[in-house]
Parts: structure tokens; sequence; C-alpha cells
């Protein structure tokens, strides 16, 4: 089934938001769409796509391939993305990163076993002042967790595991 | 004092339409729509010295006087990409205040003769998004929007558009690259978008903060907003805080605010009471400031900062104590950039990626004295070079941490 066949009324939506004969501007929004099932972006959707936003297949893969948002590949049903940057740095996010890391018996990068979360080390989340913090984007889109302690956060993996 | 920006913070349940208009809202987009003109509009703004609050400080008003009227339709951008490590105002605004941002954002509108506005937003700003689309579709239905407003013959769409994980997007040109489905990587200069931007036509880009300050301007006339802040910077800033202080947190304060009210006041000092060795007043972008009681005394505006070799850019305030080491901050800031150089140009493309490869080895103890000379070399070297500020950025706080904490890296590196 096609993206538009699958999603006929988020894909009118879409469009609607940009001028007809700029339609590649909806190539990001769709791309966000088409992550929703998987967590990655399957080949059949770049072709549709490229189709719906009359551009090339290349076109597609390298907006893919340009926003750290977008996959191309499967991975955790969620990926839990831990902000290391300064700020978050400086109230602990390193620390707060590794002992995550020995919990959960994986390293920045991997996926925990039974393939619920992947963890990732992420550039700034315009949450400073509530590090650690670290955002999971899954089926339910992008999620903001401020104010994390290790234990709050093996809370929540649990449940997301319980998510099935 | 009351709230400008923050008002949630005064008003409970202000995101609420009801609460909002009940408080004096959108009566001053109907008056702007329906009794003045847009270069009136145009000219309050100016004249109450509003400037852009994104980091760059461009005079606001002036700015929307620039949209080619030769050249249509107009666009109008609100820039929510906010992605400078140490800012998070934007994000407190359109969660609790939204109606205030798309007041200012709808009357920018009116003033700059757009009927459609994009909000574009980080992609990791998706509740953001999702929070933003359901307040446009209440002003949809209360006539805020859509065709006729206010009887009158504007017309106005509002749409959110969400980036996907690119700092570079918060440039304007990039930005518009990546509203136009492209990769975000900043355009040629001149055309500036105001004559050529979004799908080729004139286009005016705002941050987020300096559109929710609009309404409270039309609303009070220019004078009043005058009155606060300083002559070089006027009316209120939202400082964002964070580091080793007390109490991180956005502080809407008038400008011309120390850094010691700032620090002290607001934010609660210094954890473990320790002494500030450094501030960043812009973020990961900043030239590191060397504190003493003199600089701690000094307001913050966008001149006084200056007169310490420094920006107050984007006012993202990140206190360092002395605990911190210089060659750790850089090597935090050059990974960052490092990430998030688009590609384009080769001096920043392959100078963010040698000066990591640099502070890592500083910050491994592989290093000796020469490392170090090479790394401020190659950071000098990219200056001046890169088609945006990025380049420029990503070299702030290596040049000027190497050149005012240089016992920090004589520590760092081998005999």
């Amino acid at each position: 089934m096609s993206l538009e066949q699958k999603y006929p009324e988020e894909v009118k939506k879409i469009l609607a938001k940009y001028p007809s004969d700029f339609k590649r501007s909806a190539i990001m929004p769709l791309l966000f769409l088409a992550q929703r099932e998987e967590g990655f972006v399957t080949k059949e959707a770049i072709k549709d796509i490229a189709q719906l936003a009359d551009v090339t297949e290349t076109e597609v893969v390298s907006i893919i391939g340009f926003y750290t948002l977008y996959h191309d590949k499967k991975e955790g049903k969620y990926r839990m993305q831990v902000c290391t940057d300064l700020p978050c740095a400086l109230r602990g996010a390193d620390q707060f990163l590794d002992k995550l890391c020995e919990n959960l018996g994986i390293k920045v990068g991997e996926t925990t076993e039974d393939g619920v979360v992947t963890l990732e080390s992420v550039q700034c989340l315009a949450s400073c002042d509530r590090a650690p913090m670290f955002q999971t984007q899954g089926p339910d889109g992008i999620k903001y967790h401020d104010y994390m302690t290790v234990d709050r956060t093996m809370e929540l993996i649990e449940a997301l595991k319980g998510k099935g | 004092m009351a709230h400008i920006l923050l008002r949630h913070r005064d008003i409970p349940d202000i995101d609420k339409l009801s609460v909002y208009k009940k408080n004096g809202g959108f009566a001053a987009y109907k008056n702007a729509v329906t009794k003045m003109k847009p270069n009136e509009v145009a000219d309050v703004v100016k004249n109450s010295g509003l400037r852009g609050r994104g980091g760059a400080g461009f005079p606001t008003g002036m700015k929307w006087s620039f949209a080619d009227k030769n050249s249509w339709p107009h666009y109008i951008i609100a820039n929510g990409d906010e992605s400078e490590p140490g800012t998070f105002k934007d994000r407190e605004i359109m969660e609790n205040n939204p109606f205030q941002f798309l007041e200012g954002l709808a009357t920018g509108a009116y003033a700059t003769g757009s009927n459609t506005a994009y909000i574009y937003l980080r992609g990791e700003f998706w509740q953001v998004a999702e929070f933003l689309d359901g307040k446009i579709a209440e002003m949809e239905e209360a006539g805020y929007l859509g065709e006729k407003i206010f009887g009158t013959d504007f017309s106005l769409r509002i749409y959110t558009h969400l980036g996907a994980g690119a700092y570079i997007c918060g440039e304007e040109t990039a930005l518009l690259e990546s509203l136009e489905g492209r990769r975000g990587q900043p355009r040629v200069r001149p055309p500036f978008p105001p004559s050529e931007g979004l799908y080729g036509k004139p286009t005016i880009i705002n941050n987020v903060e300096t559109f929710t300050n609009v309404p409270m301007i039309l609303a009070n006339g220019a004078d009043w907003y005058k009155s606060m802040g300083t002559a070089d910077s006027a009316g209120v800033k939202i400082f964002s805080l964070s580091g080793r202080v007390r109490k991180p947190g956005n502080y809407e304060l008038p400008f011309g605010t120390t850094f010691r009210q700032l620090i002290y006041e607001h934010g609660m000092g210094v954890q473990d009471g320790r002494p500030i060795k450094s501030i960043m007043p812009a973020g990961a972008s900043s030239s590191v400031i060397v504190v003493d009681e003199k600089v701690l005394d000094t307001p913050l505006d966008y001149a006084s900062v200056r007169t310490f070799g420094s920006e107050l850019g984007s006012a993202s305030i990140i206190v360092l104590d002395d605990t911190v080491e210089m060659n750790w901050v850089i090597n935090k800031t050059v990974h960052f950039f490092k990430h998030e150089s688009c590609g384009k140009c080769t001096p920043c493309r392959e100078g963010t990626h040698w000066m990591r490869y640099l502070t890592e080895r500083i910050e491994l103890g592989d290093a000796t004295s020469a490392d170090v000379d090479l790394l401020l070399n190659v950071a000098k070297q990219m200056q001046g070079k890169c088609l945006c500020a990025l380049g420029e950025f990503s070299t702030m706080a290596v040049v000027t941490s190497i050149e005012r904490f240089a016992d920090d890296f004589k520590k760092a590196v081998k005999a």
C-alpha cells in the first residue's frame, strides 16, 4: 500500500500547507509520516514521497541523510536520545548517560536485546535548565523527558517495554 | 514587575483563548488590521527600538519595511528552531503563552503584507507543533485567521513546519532551504530574504521572542517599550541561564540588568558557593569572558557585553565555575559544531573536523603545546571564510579560551 493509500487524510493535509507549485516543501513532513510505523523510512516510502513531491528518489534520500531525526534502517522501537552538550554536561549528563549504559548493559548507539530501546547521545535539545534530560523518538512521535534521574529513566524504560 | 513576555507566570491559563482575550488578547491585532495601515504598524515597532531576539539584534521594524513591494506574494516566518546550546526561551513562550506569540506573528504578517505565515520549529519540538496547531485552529474558528479578517480584505493562514534535527536551520537562509524541502545549507547573500526569500519571494523572518513582544508594544506604545532597557537595547529580554548556577531557567528582565543580578539574585548564585571562572553569554557560540568584579557589574545589553570582547547574542548565559577546565569546554563546543556543520563551505567542514581531532587529543592528555598552537591556527584560519556564521561561531570559544585561559591548556598538555 502506498503512503497516500495508507494515510490519505494526513497526506492531503500536508500538501495543503504549501503552494501547489512547490510540493517539495512537503518532503520533510511526509518523511515523518512515513517513519511513523517502522521507525525508519522504507524504500517504498522513498518512492512514494518522490512521486508526491515531484522530485527524484535521490533527492529524498539526501534529505534523510542530512537531518538527524530521519532514519533509513530499523533500530529500537524507541530511540532514547540523551543530550550531552555543554550546558547539560555541566549538570551531569555524561555521568547520567554512563550510568544508563551500565544499567542497560549496552553502549551508546546500541539497542537492548528485546529491541525496545536504542540509546543515543545527541546535540542540544533546548532544555539546558532541566538536565539531565532526553527525548524519546518512537511510534507516538517525539517526547521530552526533563529533570531525569537514572531510576526514573529505568522505570520509563520498563513502561515502554510493557507497551510491547 | 509583571512579565511582558512570560505572562503565563503571572496569569494562570493564559494559554486558553478565553483567558488570553480577557487579558486584552487580540485587541492590538484587531486595532492594527482595522484601523492602521501596514506601514504604520511597522513604524510603531521601529520607534519602539525592538531588535531581533534570535541573536543578531537587527532592528525589527526596519526589517519589516524592507519587504520588497514590487514583488508578491510576501511571506513571514517565525524562527522557532532554537538550537543554540544554552537557549531554551522560545520553547517556554510557545508552550505557555502561545497566543501572544501567534498574535505577534499575525500582526507582523499584516504589517509586511503577508497572507501566509510559517512557523519553522526544530523537529524535536514535535509536541509544541501539535499544541500550536490546536491554537491556530482555535484562532481560525474565532475569525482571527482565514479570509476577510475582521471584515477587511486582509486574509492570513498560519502553518507549522517541523525541521528534523539540524542546528544550521536556525540560520535564516538555511531555514528557507529546509522549508523548501532541501538540505539546510545556507544561501549566498545577497539577495537577502526581504527581497528574495521563500520560493524566491520577499520573506521576513523573525525569532519567536521577537514576535511575542509585538502585541504589547502595539497595545502600550513605542515610548512605553523604550522606557525599559537601555538606550542601545530597548525593552525586556528573556535571559536563559544555565550551567553551574543553583537556579537555572529563563528570566525576563530589562536590558541593563547586570550579570551579578542575573546570576546571584535570580539564579541564586553558583552551586556549592564556588567562584565564577567564566561566562559564555551567547551559548556555545560565545567568546568566553574572564570574570572579575567589574564584569559582574556590567549591564547586560548588546553594547556593554562587546566592551570585554564578547557578544550578547541570544542571551543564553552559561556559567562556568572554577572547577571547569576550558579545554574540556571547547572539546564540548567543538563536538557540537563539528556535528552541526552543514558541509557546504570547506573551511567550516574541514576546520571543525580538525579542531575536534585536536580538542579530543588535548582532552585525552595526548597533546603537546604544538597541538594547542595548531588548534589556534586552524581556528583563526577559518574566521571570515564561511558563508554563514556557524563556521565563525565554532571558533569563538576556541580562540578566546586558548588566549584568555592559557594556563588550562598548559596543564592539559604533555611537557
